[in-house]
């Protein structure tokens, strides 16, 4: 069973987490139009490659950021919220 | 006695402890630590199982339990495997897969039609005409496939699993397993050894490398001796690694347990699989490969034949001839396939004492008389004649070479590549953390003979023995275009057998190979997935650790005489009174809350803590209602919706000060709006703290016309009557001397008060409010009677009237949606779908008299289902039937007339009323 490394609880077995996709941009809702907001409800970008994705370890309902190969399954880091938006800020 | 092949010297078994057993009827003796087969073998019987298509005499051949020749029957267990499986005095042993008598098999006329049934004769031959298959074919060549009969009798078994850790885990105890146990032991690490065997030592316990066996027993005796004296070294014997996930983590079976293990790291020090050769008879009970003969000899004190030849494609095969003399046994002649003689000590010792040696041979066939080998025929170099010479034996003993035992290994990631000077398939591309010892790795391993098969004209030259496929077989299918190693396995079945390819994948990878003019390893092996050995079902399934939730009154419903029933995890009474008596019992509780006063058990509904100064902010965005001007001490109904504007969840909010709101969320969904709650708080980072206080809270909602006179005795600190405490009022006070939060609900459509406490206090409130209330006619009620009370009052239960698509607009609930809110969530996707309405409305009905109607029968219009029944009930208070369904959206007024289909296939008419059922003014909650 693979491990992924918690920031919170270190590393523990997969089963004790959910994966709720990737991390995607909510569009400004009082100005998209409704094509827009399906896209955005709807559609995954479904990347073969890196991408971050949202993360919960379930016993301590602890959210996290997760940069994950979805080709090899290689988690390369993990983030706690803040860590994710300083780099968010630093323009990764 | 203990059999007439018995010898002094097995290592596994007491030659003072004999057991009697049966096979096939008759008694035998053997020892104990004797296996099933070793145990026949010393008794001379030859013939243990019947093959899968042809039906032809199978025993004997690796003494590994790696293939199907040796699968028995039990009296409760099909397919087990006679070479592991040990003898207990009176264990009943049967032949599998015969009819009439393991040594008379009626159906094993159909050997003789093989070369009717070339590779893929199933997929052609019963294709037409279109139904034959199943009416005509199936159930005939179901009677004569497969292997044992599954006992519906058999025993209940315990099985169980155990979670283990440890820093180093070496698979294989062999030479190479023990050396890297002692080795990781020595620089400090926690190592787990396991070995699927009785003792350890593998190879060293019955191999002969050299001449004389007094070292390799030296050597055997140093490692385990040392492996046993380190304190840091678990050591599991009779445990098969059957699995490697990712991460180091195996899937270890001993018995009925299976032990799941973090590794830190692991050795494979799997060892090497004997291969067969390849030729006519090759099957033939007698004929065996050379560590299967020195199995039986060193760990069963078993001569595995009187007269023997030695097929050797590698220099083992003289330390086999060597064994074979120590034994007892005469042997005939070592046939040597290769062109050169071997110098190999053991080869001139086998010289020295005057066996016979046929240098540069090649074999024909074997030959069999009533059922087991009479004769090996051989074609020595030059020898042009039809027949060759025929020696005459009991047994032949055949080391051609070895396949690194590489399940493991390739379900970590390993691949294989060919070693062509040595023939040898060797494992790379390892994931870090996982390495190979020993014979695994290639080391201490000498050449493969390259080229071990040898077709004849008349066939029966085995591939593979569990799927009784021949050389033909794997030209014809790479001849038919399967060029792959994968397809060509589809198509044959090779390697899909009990051996998983340990005896076929290398004869079927050079046979392809040279098919298709290619390298070996160019078209390697089979993708290796867990198990590497068949396991049980029972260690799947086993016990399983399914946690339960029971309230601070779980006894006292016990007590009542409740029937229990699970909501989630949560065990909650269904309804008090015994089974016969059920539709009574429900009818009785929803009379006495329409009539008296009820209490029913809440404690299981989710409780969230919502405090902090962006309080209302946040319940604003979550929920669909709007709660920034909700007034301390009242509480609102909340409605959330996902992001799809689909409804999710249900409850009610108190607001206890201006930051603080305690929100209650259906049974089964607490968990899951909590996360919820959690991941959008993330984003949004408002000010709030978000606890889930569930667990912490235990509750009850007392309901009914009486409710005030069950309350009022007991309830301090604020006052119960319409004036200090209206409908929909959210108070905290103490009741029994217990703090509590009382909540003005009317999910049940009366006067009525939740009141929270303390879970430890749960109990002592249960007990308070059933002394006090006897008076006012309080008793409590389950599950069902709730169920019917909302259904009356036509209050939805979400999950059950609602599904993944439901809106607000369809359950007719806009007035919980605050549309001039800018945001909550789901509201962007509400507004798309307003604009696109839906065919189906969420509507209630009433039937004339009692049909058996259900939840999830379907609602039709013109012969199409449009909706379904979502809740269906007899109402007490209305006397008749009552339900929510979907249906048409054009059929939502009342008095409309629908059509349901009942499961018998009956349609019944029902007529559509309009909601709620009961009260429609709804003053009775407001009292």
């Amino acid at each position: 069973m693979k491990l992924l490394r918690c920031p919170l609880n270190g590393p523990r077995n997969i089963s004790e987490f959910v994966c709720w996709g990737e991390v995607a941009d909510q569009p400004d809702p009082a100005t998209a139009d409704d094509l827009a907001w399906t896209d955005y409800l709807y559609f995954s970008n479904n990347t073969a490659g890196v991408v971050f994705e949202w993360w919960c370890h379930t016993p301590t309902s602890y959210w996290f950021i997760a940069e994950r190969h979805t080709v090899s399954d290689d988690v390369i880091r993990t983030y706690t919220m803040d860590e994710f938006r300083a780099i968010r800020r630093d323009g990764r | 006695m203990s059999g007439v092949n018995r010898i002094p010297g097995g290592l596994l078994v007491d030659a003072a402890r004999p057991v009697r057993f049966t096979f096939e009827g008759r008694a035998y003796d053997g020892l104990a630590g004797d296996t099933i087969a070793s145990a026949l073998a010393a008794n001379d019987v030859r013939v243990l199982s019947r093959s899968f298509k042809y039906h032809r005499p199978r025993g004997i051949h690796s003494m590994a339990a790696w293939d199907a020749n040796a699968l028995v029957q039990l009296p409760g267990e099909p397919n087990v495997p006679a070479e592991r499986t040990p003898i207990v005095p009176g264990l009943a042993v049967r032949g599998q897969n015969y009819r009439g008598s393991l040594a008379h098999d009626r159906d094993a006329w159909l050997g003789r039609f093989a070369r009717f049934m070339p590779v893929g004769f199933y997929y052609r031959a019963f294709f037409k005409p279109h139904g034959a298959w199943q009416r005509f074919w199936e159930p005939r060549v179901r009677a004569l496939a497969g292997l044992g009969a599954v006992a519906l009798d058999a025993p209940h078994g315990h099985f169980d699993k155990v979670h283990n850790f440890c820093d180093v885990a070496v698979i294989g105890g062999g030479r190479a397993g023990l050396s890297a146990a002692l080795a990781a032991a020595g620089a400090g690490d926690q190592v787990l050894l396991v070995d699927h065997n009785p003792v350890l030592g593998g190879a060293l316990n019955y191999g002969r490398a050299a001449v004389e066996r007094a070292a390799t027993h030296a050597e055997r005796d140093r490692l385990v001796g040392a492996v046993g004296g380190v304190r840091r070294i678990t050591v599991m014997t009779g445990a098969v690694a059957n699995g490697y996930f990712a991460d180091h983590w195996l899937a270890i079976i001993q018995g009925s347990r299976l032990h799941r293990v973090r590794a830190g790291r692991v050795v494979l020090a799997t060892g090497a699989i004997e291969q067969p050769a390849v030729f006519r008879g090759n099957d033939i009970p007698g004929v065996m490969l050379g560590s299967a003969a020195q199995r039986l000899i060193r760990l069963y004190g078993v001569r595995p034949g009187r007269t023997a030849v030695v097929v050797a494609g590698t220099d083992d095969g003289y330390g086999v001839a060597l064994d074979l003399l120590d034994a007892g046994a005469t042997v005939s002649a070592i046939v040597e396939l290769r062109p050169e003689p071997s110098r190999d000590p053991r080869a001139v010792a086998a010289a020295g004492r005057n066996i016979r040696i046929v240098n540069d041979a090649s074999i024909i066939a074997a030959e069999a008389v009533d059922g087991h080998l009479a004769a090996i025929a051989i074609r020595r170099q030059g020898d042009n004649t039809r027949h060759g010479e025929a020696i005459v034996c009991d047994l032949a003993a055949v080391s051609v070479g070895r396949l690194p035992a590489y399940q493991l290994a390739l379900q970590a990631g390993g691949r294989l590549d060919y070693d062509d000077a040595r023939a040898h398939f060797s494992i790379a591309g390892l994931p870090p953390g996982v390495t190979l010892a020993g014979w695994t790795a290639g080391e201490d391993i000498g050449a493969n003979h390259p080229w071990p098969i040898y077709p004849h004209p008349d066939g029966k030259a085995f591939v593979d023995f569990d799927e009784d496929l021949q050389i033909d077989d794997i030209e014809n299918a790479v001849a038919e275009g399967y060029r792959e190693i994968e397809l060509v396995k589809r198509f044959s079945t090779v390697g899909m057998g009990p051996s998983q390819g340990r005896h076929s994948a290398l004869t079927a990878a050079r046979l392809v190979a040279k098919e298709t003019g290619r390298r070996v390893g160019d078209v390697g092996v089979t993708t290796a997935r867990p198990p590497v050995v068949g396991e049980k079902l029972g260690v799947l399934a086993g016990r399983g650790f399914d946690p339960e939730r029971k309230t601070a009154m779980h006894h006292r419903h016990l007590e009542a005489g409740a029937q229990m029933m699970t909501a989630g995890a949560w065990w909650r009474p269904a309804y008090y009174g015994v089974l016969a008596h059920r539709a009574d019992a429900i009818a009785r509780e929803v009379r006495a809350v329409r009539t008296a006063v009820g209490m029913i058990d809440v404690s299981t509904l989710g409780g969230l803590e919502i405090r902090g100064p962006d309080a209302a902010e946040f319940m604003n965005r979550m929920y669909t209602f709007t709660y920034t001007k909700q007034a301390v001490n009242r509480l609102r109904y909340v409605l959330m919706v996902n992001e799809s504007g689909a409804i999710i969840d249900d409850g009610v909010a108190c607001r206890f000060g201006d930051d603080h709101f305690y929100v209650t969320t259906t049974t089964t969904g607490s968990d899951r709006v909590y996360q919820t709650m959690l991941w959008w708080n993330a984003k949004w980072r408002l000010d709030v703290d978000i606890a889930n206080a569930t667990a912490a809270f235990a509750g009850v909602n007392i309901a009914g016309p009486r409710a005030r006179d069950v309350l009022a005795p007991l309830v301090e600190g604020c006052g119960v009557d319409a004036g200090a405490f209206p409908y929909l009022g959210a108070f905290e006070a103490r009741i029994a001397g217990i703090p509590a939060r009382f909540l003005r609900v009317g999910f049940v459509g009366e006067l009525g008060f939740e009141v929270h406490v303390p879970a430890s206090q749960g109990e002592a409130l249960w007990d308070a409010l059933m002394d006090t209330g006897r008076g006012a006619g309080l008793v409590p009620f389950g599950v069902e009677a709730q169920r019917v009370l909302r259904l009356e009052k036509g209050h939805i239960i979400v999950g059950q009237d609602t599904d993944a698509m439901t809106t607000p607009e369809e359950a007719d609930m806009l007035w919980a949606i605050a549309a001039k809110k800018p945001f909550f969530i789901g509201k962007r996707a509400l507004v798309i779908r307003d604009k696109h309405l839906s065919r189906r409305k969420l509507v209630g009905f009433a039937v004339a008299g009692a049909p058996p109607l259900q939840e999830s029968n379907l609602v039709l219009k013109g012969g199409n289902a449009v909706g379904f029944v979502t809740s269906v009930a007899w109402s007490p208070t209305l006397n008749r039937t009552i339900g929510l369904a979907y249906a048409a959206r054009e059929d939502a007024a009342p008095d409309r007339s629908l059509v349901i289909r009942l499961d018998d296939g009956r349609d019944v008419r029902a007529t559509v009323v309009k909601l709620p059922f009961y009260d429609p003014d709804a003053a009775r909650q407001a009292l």
